[in-house]
């Protein structure tokens, strides 16, 4: 068992950064930033004049100042750019108060609606973010503005944190889940118990009583889906329907929480992680412009 | 009349043997994963503990959560029955258990005659369990027997945020990594777990005379926070453990004279 | 904007809601001083809106905290806090 101290890396995701191609020069355009500040990942999102130039995806280190502004670095590594030339930074997520160069904080729950709002197209109604620490449910208007929203951030279950206890006890590394829990015969039960403690020595059991991996997985992810399915019951799910965070990345979960609600969730063709901090960029546009027209005396 | 009483615990199986209602021998044993091999471990034990031979045994009970698996038993009985029946005859004042196992919390109202008047149990979540105190002690990498001691020492309050067993492991790590003291932190772990057991014990309404059995009763830090959190004494029972197979030795000797 | 504060935990879900759309318009917010635990707050939203939020050390907790107001299962269901709102903005899950 671990001691909670040593932990091995099996659960954590890769870092990664990307610059637009199709924006060849920023030199003289608004630049805004959004920083997600999150429990276990840390993103740093830029626009230029309202379209996403850079992105960078981190770990959140033990110190979140400095957890932003790596973030923020990395993002404009290799883009000539400086911190100095940012007209206006908004800090979010749960970190959001140790962004020390935001202009202005904002929820992640407004973030996120926003940022769904740009990434999947105003027609998204419904978003669940499933983050390292908490899942959050927003329901949302075309404009990307919150109608509703609730929000689990008391128990593990249902959270990434959750995901990493398992993938930790089975050694497998957390990109691989989503694959290896369809690697089945067939769906077997969910895991019955709904603490993660408890579900941890279900896992053990189930594993001695000579379960695959794989299928432990499956009734994991099963498990999973199910206690989040409850949580968008709270409010229902309106069309369109996405689902954003660490999580998102996690086919294993996704596939069975959309079999549960007989819904499909859109497709995302970018880092689902991002939608907070791109939500940040565009509130931080929005300020900017805002704080402008005043100066302008209208 | 001799009977045996066999707890089957989700982490360690006790038996209690009997005579005409004192106990003459007890033991403990790891229920792992076969609670079948367990009890019948424990049951042998607790025969040479009291210096008995199998065929003097007149029935024998069991309970706790892998009481169905204990095929030696002759009947079972459900461990909120138990607790409060080996309760009553120990401590027979008592009008409130708090039962602390390392998977459950229960709180028990006990009517004078011994009968049960309400309960209230919490078996779906850690937080208010004897895990959560042997995550944070192993966290804090000292021994659950620590935890109480270290707890008693404490110099400050320190507050803990996280409930979750999953959550609170973090934030011990983040106040070892603040160097606070290991005394202060299991402190604040035995506030929010007394907390959180009190909520259990509020629905079924406070009295005087509580008494605490399961393992974690001997934990006096624990006994201590729970004492202040509740606002009234709280006593640990003898050989706490073992109270609930007391309990189940009692029924099993009663099923004996019917019959 | 409808904010469920709260969780669910193996026990069950505990969730306030609190429909905020009356807030900004609604004088003295007599819900603050409905719960004698104190557990709503005044605070600004993202849009510069003066709204009631459920104070954050207590959503964690609701459970608890609210048990001072529903001693006994099955025992009156008016608790002050939903009362106290005109507009019935604000109800309890459990």
């Amino acid at each position: 068992m671990e001691s909670g101290i040593k932990q091995v890396d099996y659960w954590r995701w890769s870092e990664s950064r990307w610059t637009n191609p199709e924006i060849s020069d920023w030199k003289g355009g608004l630049v805004t930033a959004g920083i997600d500040i999150g429990s276990t990942s840390t993103q740093a999102v830029i626009f230029v004049d309202g379209k996403m130039y850079a992105y960078s995806s981190i770990r959140t280190g033990s110190n979140s100042p400095d957890s932003a502004l790596n973030a923020v670095k990395w993002a404009m590594d290799g883009t000539g750019m400086t911190q100095d030339d940012l007209n206006f930074t908004v800090g979010t997520g749960y970190g959001r108060v140790n962004v020390p160069f935001a202009d202005k904080t904002i929820t992640e729950i407004s973030c996120h609606a926003r940022g769904a709002n740009y990434l999947y197209g105003p027609t998204v109604r419904t978003i669940l973010d499933m983050g390292g620490q908490d899942c959050k449910a927003i329901h949302c208007d075309e404009k990307g503005s919150v109608t509703a929203f609730m929000m689990n951030d008391k128990c593990a279950a249902g959270t990434g944190r959750g995901m990493e206890v398992i993938a930790n006890l089975l050694s497998v590394h957390v990109e691989d889940i989503g694959d290896m829990s369809f690697q089945i015969d067939e769906e077997p039960p969910p895991v019955s118990s709904i603490c993660v403690i408890f579900a941890k020595s279900e896992a053990t059991n189930l594993m001695r009583r000579g379960w695959s991996k794989e299928k432990v997985l499956a009734a994991y992810c099963h498990a999973m889906a199910f206690r989040v399915v409850k949580l968008l019951e709270r409010e229902g799910v309106e069309e369109d329907f996405a689902i954003t965070g660490g999580i998102a990345k996690n086919k294993g979960v996704v596939k069975r929480i959309e079999s549960l609600l007989g819904i499909k969730a859109l497709e995302a063709n970018f880092d689902t992680q991002l939608a907070g901090a791109v939500g940040g960029a565009i509130f931080a546009k929005e300020f900017f412009e805002k704080a402008a027209r005043k100066r302008e005396g209208k | 009349m001799i009977t045996v009483g066999i707890d089957s615990g989700s982490q360690s199986t006790k038996a209690v043997v009997i005579r005409d209602g004192e106990i003459i021998g007890k033991s403990k044993t790891l229920t792992e994963f076969d609670a079948t091999k367990a009890a019948r471990e424990a049951y042998e034990s607790a025969l040479k503990d009291a210096g008995v031979d199998e065929k003097e045994v007149a029935a024998i009970s069991a309970t706790g959560a892998g009481r169905l698996l204990a095929e030696i038993a002759s009947s079972v009985v459900n461990e909120v029955s138990a607790a409060a029946r080996g309760t009553h005859a120990a401590v027979p004042e008592t009008e409130l258990l708090i039962d602390i196992g390392a998977e459950t919390c229960r709180a028990i109202r006990i009517q004078e005659d011994g009968g049960i008047r309400n309960y209230e149990i919490n078996d779906k979540c850690a937080s208010g369990a004897g895990t959560f105190i042997e995550s944070m002690a192993r966290t804090l990498e000292i021994t659950t027997e620590e935890m109480g001691p270290a707890s008693l020492r404490h110099t400050k309050d320190l507050p803990m945020n996280a409930q979750c067993v999953v959550f609170a492991e973090s934030e011990v790590i983040s106040l070892i990594h603040r160097q606070e003291k290991i005394e202060d932190i299991a402190y604040g772990v035995h506030v929010g777990i007394a907390n959180r057991i009190s909520s259990l014990v509020r629905r079924v309404g406070i009295t005087d005379n509580i008494t605490m059995t399961g393992g974690p009763a001997r934990n006096e830090g624990l006994v201590d926070c729970l004492s202040k959190e509740l606002g009234r004494p709280v006593r640990a029972a003898e050989d706490p453990e073992y109270v609930t197979a007391y309990g189940a030795a009692l029924y099993a000797a009663e099923a004996a004279t019917k019959q | 904007m409808k904010a469920h504060y709260g969780y669910e935990d193996g026990s069950g879900s505990y969730y306030i809601t609190v429909n905020t759309e009356y807030c900004a318009t609604c004088d003295g917010k007599p819900c603050t001083d409905a719960c004698v635990q104190g557990i709503f707050a005044r605070e600004e939203d993202d849009f510069d809106d003066e709204i009631v939020v459920v104070r954050e050390d207590a959503r964690n907790s609701l459970k608890s905290i609210c048990a001072a107001c529903k001693p006994q299962i099955g025992g009156s269901r008016s608790l002050p806090c939903e009362v106290s709102c005109k507009q019935g903005m604000i109800a309890h899950s459990w």
